[in-house]
């Protein structure tokens, strides 16, 4: 239990809850209540229920023979790609909205980077019938139209964040606004591990579910519920948390967080966090974020928009500052190669994010035999303009 | 005595006007202060910019961005206002978010609100445990007064933890709203300010966010010891020659 949160809502020196006054009851109130909700025996009755027959859980653990075949030792693939609609953030979404229904809200807001959170949050709006609005910066509205198209199919009103750098921060600045000039009736459904206590612990236990199945999976396929790694990207961090969860008391586990280095890190146009950050607050919690000296924050940069967030979860910053996970980063073309050659050698295309894990397996060294997990967090079908592109396809 | 103490205890129908610092232009800070207090302000607000203002509305996110673009910085802020107290007699606070204060270290940044004679701060996203914890200390042994901020959905337990945390004022928000929006005076704001006022609390209130004239004004000043205008006197200084600008806005408040 020593990585997880304490009854102050902190990680070692991460988390908290730095919000202005205007938001503190609507925080105050799912402090109060989510474990009370999410512990009680209908609850989790009725999420998983609807994680089997909607979401399409178990998500299968699949042995890629012939990726495994190519580095010289066992790697699994936690296929989150499998879900509906196409990305672990169903998990969270789907967890969120049932506590939503029992807070008595009749409004869900949320924000979006690539669009998976956006489209998940408006699938279970829509499932649920409650009224659904989602913020999402100019520049990704633009690169993820298919998403945005979704999203208003499925009911959902899109209004464009038009501050700052226009792409995630700014999407949750402003669905953070919208919190603070609708207190009563709307929840908030934030799409990572970030913001303040308890977001990321709620997150981070619907998210959860990845880990503890396969934790089962990889008894059933290889005696073992113990891996030697488990591999997982990191924007804010939410299918990385989910991957980890389980794991991260079992020290003998390694665990390695990819971030995107973008075009380089020390090219001025990278996400890498952990390498180019330091301490600080952003989105209501203490972590580590890439700012100025002066604690401006620096605009991010990554192919991936699922990834381009210049912070991480308050709980990745204790895992970090701890030594109990190992962060490293990819560039944007390391991570579009290592999508190109999942693609051809197993027939998955893999998003760019997830892309970004697959990719540090050329970094590392095996004797042969290790079990590896590598969570693919979502499918590349949003991706293929970007693929197209790139490949000159 | 501290300058904040003296005014409340001196005067009603406070007028305090909030501004960004380093806007319009990087170096108009200190010529807006004095403006404004030639003009009858009795207490100001200078805002330190920071890139992602969550509680803020559209005019003041604007304001800090421009501000920042041309250069600001704490630093730079703090150099500014080596001159304040030249000519500037009226309290003056500070607000922004609490990252900046924390990058530029809580201990150097109360020395430096002592060193340049600001009064006291507004951090709106400071939460009350961690100003308990590490700040509270620092504010109080520079004589800092610390101001919180509470809105309608407060619960009374709370207001009076706050009263007894702060020693300058307490900031009303007159909705739960971002900065820029209009007041409407209606019986639940009424209801919610004569709650307050029942209270009977030790710390003067000033009422802010959705006060732009006279009329809001005087509502403002008939529940609290005075009201804080930001987002109108922003927009008024956008463009054109600030002495003139602030003294035609202040017009309107006499």
């Amino acid at each position: 239990m020593k990585y997880k949160v304490n009854e102050k809502g902190y990680y070692g020196d991460f988390g908290g809850a730095y919000i202005p006054e205007m938001l503190y009851p609507n925080v105050e109130e799912l402090r109060q209540n989510y474990l009370k909700i999410i512990d009680d025996a209908g609850f989790q009755k009725e999420f998983h229920q609807l994680l089997k027959d909607y979401v399409g859980r178990p998500s299968p653990l699949y042995l890629a023979k012939r990726y495994s075949e190519k580095y010289g030792a066992n790697i699994f693939l936690k296929r989150e790609d499998l879900n509906h609609t196409g990305a672990h953030k169903i998990n969270n979404t789907i967890g969120q909205i049932l506590l939503a229904e029992k807070l008595g809200k009749k409004r869900i807001i949320a924000e979006t980077g690539a669009g998976q959170h956006g489209v998940a949050t408006a699938t279970v709006c829509a499932l649920r019938n409650l009224e659904c609005v989602i913020y999402m910066g100019e520049v990704d509205i633009e690169r993820q139209a298919p998403n945005v198209a979704r999203m208003k199919m499925l009911g959902a009103k899109v209004v464009p964040a038009s501050s700052g750098s226009k792409t995630l921060k700014d999407a949750t600045n402003e669905a953070m606004r919208d919190w603070i000039n609708n207190p009563v009736d709307t929840h908030y459904i934030i799409g990572s591990v970030v913001g303040p206590h308890p977001y990321p612990d709620m997150v981070a236990l619907f998210q959860s579910v990845i880990s503890e199945e396969t934790k089962r999976q990889l008894l059933e396929q290889t005696g073992n519920n113990q891996p030697d790694y488990v591999l997982a990207c990191v924007g804010g961090g939410s299918n990385a948390m989910g991957m980890f969860y389980h794991f991260m008391d079992d020290e003998n586990v390694k665990l390695i967080a990819v971030e995107a280095a973008g075009k380089g890190v020390s090219s001025g146009f990278s996400a890498a966090t952990t390498y180019l950050g330091k301490e600080g607050v952003l989105h209501g919690s203490r972590s580590i974020l890439m700012q100025t000296e002066d604690g401006q924050v620096v605009e991010p940069h990554s192919v991936s928009a699922g990834l381009d967030y210049p912070g991480i979860g308050p709980q990745h910053a204790h895992l970090f500052k701890t030594g109990r996970g190992q962060y490293v980063s990819i560039t944007d073309e390391e991570s579009l190669d290592a999508g190109l050659l999942l693609t051809q050698l197993e027939g998955i295309i893999p998003a760019i994010e997830s892309a970004h894990a697959l990719a540090y397996l050329e970094k590392m060294e095996f004797k042969g035999g290790e079990n590896v997990v590598i969570c693919l967090s979502g499918r590349g079908d949003k991706d293929l303009d970007t693929y197209i592109k790139y490949f000159n396809l | 005595m501290n300058r904040i103490k003296q005014l409340f205890e001196t005067k009603k129908n406070i007028l305090s006007i909030y501004y960004t610092a380093g806007y319009p232009n990087i170096g108009d800070t200190i010529q807006i202060a004095e403006a404004l207090e030639k003009s009858g302000a009795d207490m100001l607000e200078i805002g330190f910019p920071y890139s992602d203002p969550v509680a803020d509305g559209p005019v003041i996110q604007a304001s800090s961005k421009q501000s920042l673009d041309q250069g600001m910085t704490l630093k730079l802020l703090f150099e500014q206002l080596k001159d304040l107290r030249k000519n500037v007699t009226i309290p003056v606070l500070l607000m922004g978010y609490v990252n900046p204060v924390l990058q530029f270290g809580v201990e150097n940044f109360c020395k430096a609100c002592a060193e340049v004679g600001v009064d006291g701060c507004i951090v709106p996203d400071l939460p009350m445990v961690e100003y308990e914890e590490f700040y509270q200390g620092c504010f109080e042994e520079h004589q800092l007064s610390n101001v919180f901020l509470i809105t309608p959905q407060t619960a009374d337990e709370r207001i009076h933890k706050i009263d007894g945390l702060t020693n300058g004022f307490i900031y009303l928000l007159s909705s739960s709203a971002t900065t820029g929006k209009n007041l409407e005076v209606g019986n639940t704001t009424e209801t919610y300010f004569g709650r307050i006022k029942d209270m009977n609390l030790k710390n003067p209130t000033m009422i802010g966010f959705g006060i732009s004239d006279k009329q809001t004004f005087d509502k403002a000043c008939a529940y609290a010891n005075g009201a804080i205008i930001g987002t109108a006197f922003v927009k008024a200084i956008e463009n054109g020659n600030i002495e003139e600008n602030v003294s035609s806005f202040m017009k309107k408040f006499k």
